[in-house]
């Protein structure tokens, strides 16, 4: 099959660049992995809106009900719970879906694959019982499913907070949020003008704290988080004000924040930029969303994060980009001004230079007992170990360690060891490389790949 | 900088020559423009297989699987080999007959390492093999190593016998002067009685900067990892005629080649899968292992290396140039040959002869001028 645009995710981002693409009269085809439409933010968002989570879920979840359903009837091909595992040059997209690989061909390509949770190794954060909040939402979205007996969540950031909302909304309890983020910085102050752009989402912020106050504790200015248990959680300890302190525990809830999701565009070969106040790698693009590479625009979190207003408003002006791109709109800039999508994307974006200060990546020195990279089990001193006999290269590391080589593929790992060579080599992170990225971006089965067509005639 | 021999290139091939010549009294120096085992050294599936040797290889390939059995002798690590045997099936009749045709003459010329096995055999070594595979091949000595490791321990035991290892320097200039070689380089200049050129898939490049010339293609095979699995194949398995080699680690991975190629850059600095031809590798291996549809592939990459046009390897003194040894073009299976493709070099760069036949291996093989003629 061949179209004029492929889009890869079907969150808010993709959605709106594939109903704003069909209003030019562009063939589309959207990609995602979910069943239905919606991306992480919207997850569930058509099957939600006639159960009782619905109105726990908040406004803003709430919203991605009349973008879903414009989705649905724009007439862009949709394929759900399928897999992009390689893109090639040209455009070519190889998928799979139910055990099946195919190849679809298209002109141009928009990623609009959202963000994955910041990996923050620390003691006992592979002990079952440790998850992070992401995945418990996705639980809830997907089932409506809270997690039960004495709740921790650690963590900074809008999402902890949000989650937590949720969970007391439909009559969860929380034993207590350990809040890792440091006392407000001057940077973040400075910001805060600009953030008043946006009072309803400070006062939002507000407002779910005082919720988190009614149920259960709320610990600040601690160090040294340790999930210790047998098989399964048991307590947490932290050290304070020169004390260890010891809870029981039975879920602890982490989440650090949100990254990119950057393999496709690692892959890809795109240049990348990176955010060192957040601590991320992100694809360069230009003012449509086009990346380095002609024809393949990012767009979303995916381009950096920006929230899920932000990622719509970003969609569409991928949509009108490629339009140009493509020769199917000759009109871009006028379209761009007249639905003031500058303006509304600076006003979506007005809270977050004040988010990005106020919630930085951890940096506190990883230690040596600390598994790094989960799927294969190694640990930072191993791979600091790896990265004194070595040149400041993550291949070398990889090589050494096995550390990246697990199903994962460096999605958990990559970062942490990009840090750990930086400190051992006494380099700034940013000079330091990523892992190289090779296909497949996703796992694929041996008879998934071996089914694809076209090899059936190459033997 | 100045030592008696220097040695570009930081594969398996450079460490070994690197370490048997240092052991000899030889101040060798090595550099690497990225770092060591960077290419083929570190992509490879790491076989170490007599089984189906072109002739003009098998007594260096004999007498390195003498070596693999005493690798900690060697380097003082086992390199993590391990001698689970190597198979080679074919699933038809007529690779059976050409298989049965090979092993005649190599008893002939009084080899007797590879075995003929039945159907019934290979059903007891690979049980999960396929009912139309009719029998095959089998060296129970050969094996497997792991690869980062045998890198690791060549780097160690070549840096305990005095070698000097420069990571991350970049060859710019080959000088030759009366006196001997001077070597422009991202990381200052180097003097050397003796260039060995071991740069794998750029020895063309590098035989260029030293006045001598040389071409080759470059190899891009394919090479796939899944996810861990239960234990379930011991040997490393081949197909006959089929672009298969598989096998599956200590660590519960199974690792698939067997040579199906990737796409060159058009720099020839870089190469990338090609997913067609890789799925019908990975057609070849379910045909034959239908139980391994399910497994998940994690990672695939592409292993860049010199390939001449008999798949022979290049070993030798330059004949056009004084004091340069040549030691590249595996072809995609130098990586058993390490042990004794070293002393051989060593030989050369301390003797400036060896007591092997080198006829095979010579290098205006791949002369520019010979290839034009």
């Amino acid at each position: 099959m061949s179209y004029d645009v492929a889009i890869v995710g079907a969150g808010p981002a993709g959605m709106s660049a594939a109903i704003r693409l069909r209003e030019f009269g562009a063939s589309v085809v959207v990609i995602d992995e979910q069943p239905s439409p919606g991306g992480q933010i919207f997850r569930g968002i058509e099957r939600n809106a006639s159960s009782p989570v619905f109105p726990a879920l908040g406004k803003d979840y709430q919203k991605g009900q009349a973008l879903a359903a414009a989705f649905r009837v724009s007439g862009a091909e949709y394929l759900p719970s399928t897999q992009v595992w390689q893109i090639e040059d040209g455009w070519n997209l190889y998928l799979t879906a139910e055990g099946k690989a195919q190849r679809i061909a298209a002109r141009a390509v928009l990623l609009a694959n959202g963000a994955q949770e910041r990996p923050v190794p620390f003691a006992g954060w592979t002990l079952p019982g440790v998850m992070t909040v992401g995945a418990a939402q996705i639980l809830l979205k997907s089932g409506g499913m809270l997690p039960e007996g004495k709740v921790w969540i650690a963590g900074a950031g809008p999402l902890p907070l949000l989650y937590a909302t949720q969970l007391l909304n439909l009559g969860g309890r929380i034993a207590g949020f350990l809040d890792t983020s440091t006392p407000p910085r001057l940077s973040a102050l400075r910001r805060l003008p600009g953030a008043w752009r946006d009072f309803g989402g400070l006062l939002k912020g507000l407002r779910w704290l005082r919720g988190i106050k009614r149920s259960g504790i709320i610990v600040r200015g601690f160090s040294d988080l340790r999930a210790e248990g047998n098989e399964h959680l048991e307590h947490l300890t932290w050290e304070m004000e020169g004390k260890r302190h010891r809870v029981e525990a039975d879920v602890l809830l982490v989440h650090e924040g949100v990254v990119p999701r950057i393999h496709e565009t690692l892959a890809l070969g795109c240049a990348h930029h990176w955010n060192d106040e957040q601590g991320y790698l992100a694809a360069k693009v230009d003012r449509w969303g086009e990346s380095s590479r002609k024809s393949l625009f990012v767009a979303g979190d995916a381009s950096g994060i920006g929230g899920w207003l932000a990622a719509t408003i970003s969609g569409e002006i991928a949509a009108l980009g490629i339009a140009g791109r493509l020769g199917i709109s000759s009109e871009t800039d006028r379209l761009r001004k007249r639905a003031h999508l500058d303006r509304r994307r600076k006003r979506a974006l007005a809270l977050r230079p004040f988010l990005d200060a106020m919630y930085p990546p951890p940096r506190n020195r990883l230690p040596d007992d600390v598994i790094a990279c989960r799927c294969e089990e190694v640990t930072a001193g191993a791979i600091r170990a790896a990265a004194r006999n070595s040149p400041a290269d993550p291949s070398a590391v990889k090589a050494a360690t096995r550390c990246g080589m697990g199903p994962c593929q460096g999605r958990q790992c990559g970062y942490t060891v990009q840090a750990l060579l930086a400190e051992v080599h006494g380099l700034p992170v940013s000079e330091v490389r990523f892992f190289h990225i090779r296909p497949p971006l996703k796992p694929v089965t041996l008879g998934e790949i071996a089914s694809l067509e076209k090899a059936d005639r190459a033997t | 900088m100045s030592a008696d021999v220097l040695i570009i290139g930081g594969g398996l091939h450079g460490l070994s020559a690197a370490l048997q010549a240092a052991r000899r009294g030889a101040a060798v120096q090595l550099v690497e423009r990225h770092f060591l085992g960077r290419h083929a050294s570190g992509a490879t599936a790491a076989g170490v297989r007599t089984l189906g040797r072109d002739g003009a290889e098998l007594p260096l390939s004999l007498e390195a699987a003498r070596d693999w059995h005493d690798m900690e002798g060697l380097v003082g690590d086992d390199c993590g080999f391990v001698a689970c045997g190597q198979l080679q099936v074919a699933e038809d009749e007529l690779s059976l007959t050409k298989i049965e045709m090979r092993i005649k003459r190599l008893q002939a010329m009084g080899h007797f390492h590879e075995q003929m096995v039945g159907p019934d055999e290979i059903r007891s070594l690979l049980p999960g093999i396929s009912a139309h595979c009719l029998g095959g091949a089998w060296v129970s000595s050969d094996g497997s190593a792991d690869p980062h490791r045998t890198i690791r321990a060549f780097r160690d035991a070549a840096i305990r016998a005095g070698v000097d290892i420069i990571e991350e320097c970049l060859v710019t200039a080959l000088t030759r002067s009366a006196t001997g070689w001077r070597a422009e380089t991202s990381r200052g200049v180097f003097e050397a009685e003796i260039v060995v050129n071991a740069a794998g898939a750029w020895a063309d490049h590098v035989s260029h900067l030293a006045g001598d010339p040389l071409q080759h293609e470059i190899r891009t095979s394919m090479m796939v990892v899944t996810e861990r699995s239960a234990s379930r194949i011991k040997p490393v398995v081949g197909s006959f005629g089929k672009k298969l080699s598989l096998k599956q680690t200590s660590q519960g991975t199974f690792l698939i080649g067997g040579g199906s190629q990737g796409k060159l850059a058009a720099d020839r600095q870089s190469a990338t899968v090609d997913v067609v031809a890789l799925a019908a590798s990975m057609q070849a291996a379910v045909r034959v292992f239908p139980e391994l549809e399910g497994v998940r592939i994690v990672r695939t990459w592409v292993g860049m290396e010199a390939m001449t046009s008999d798949h022979r390897p290049v070993i030798g003194f330059s004949q056009q140039v004084e004091g340069l040894i040549h030691v590249f073009g595996f072809s995609g299976h130098g990586f058993q040959l390490v042990p004794s493709v070293g002393r051989v070099v060593a030989d050369l760069i301390c003797q400036g002869h060896t007591n092997h036949d080198l006829d095979a291996f010579c290098v205006s093989r791949v002369s520019i001028e010979r290839v034009a003629a």
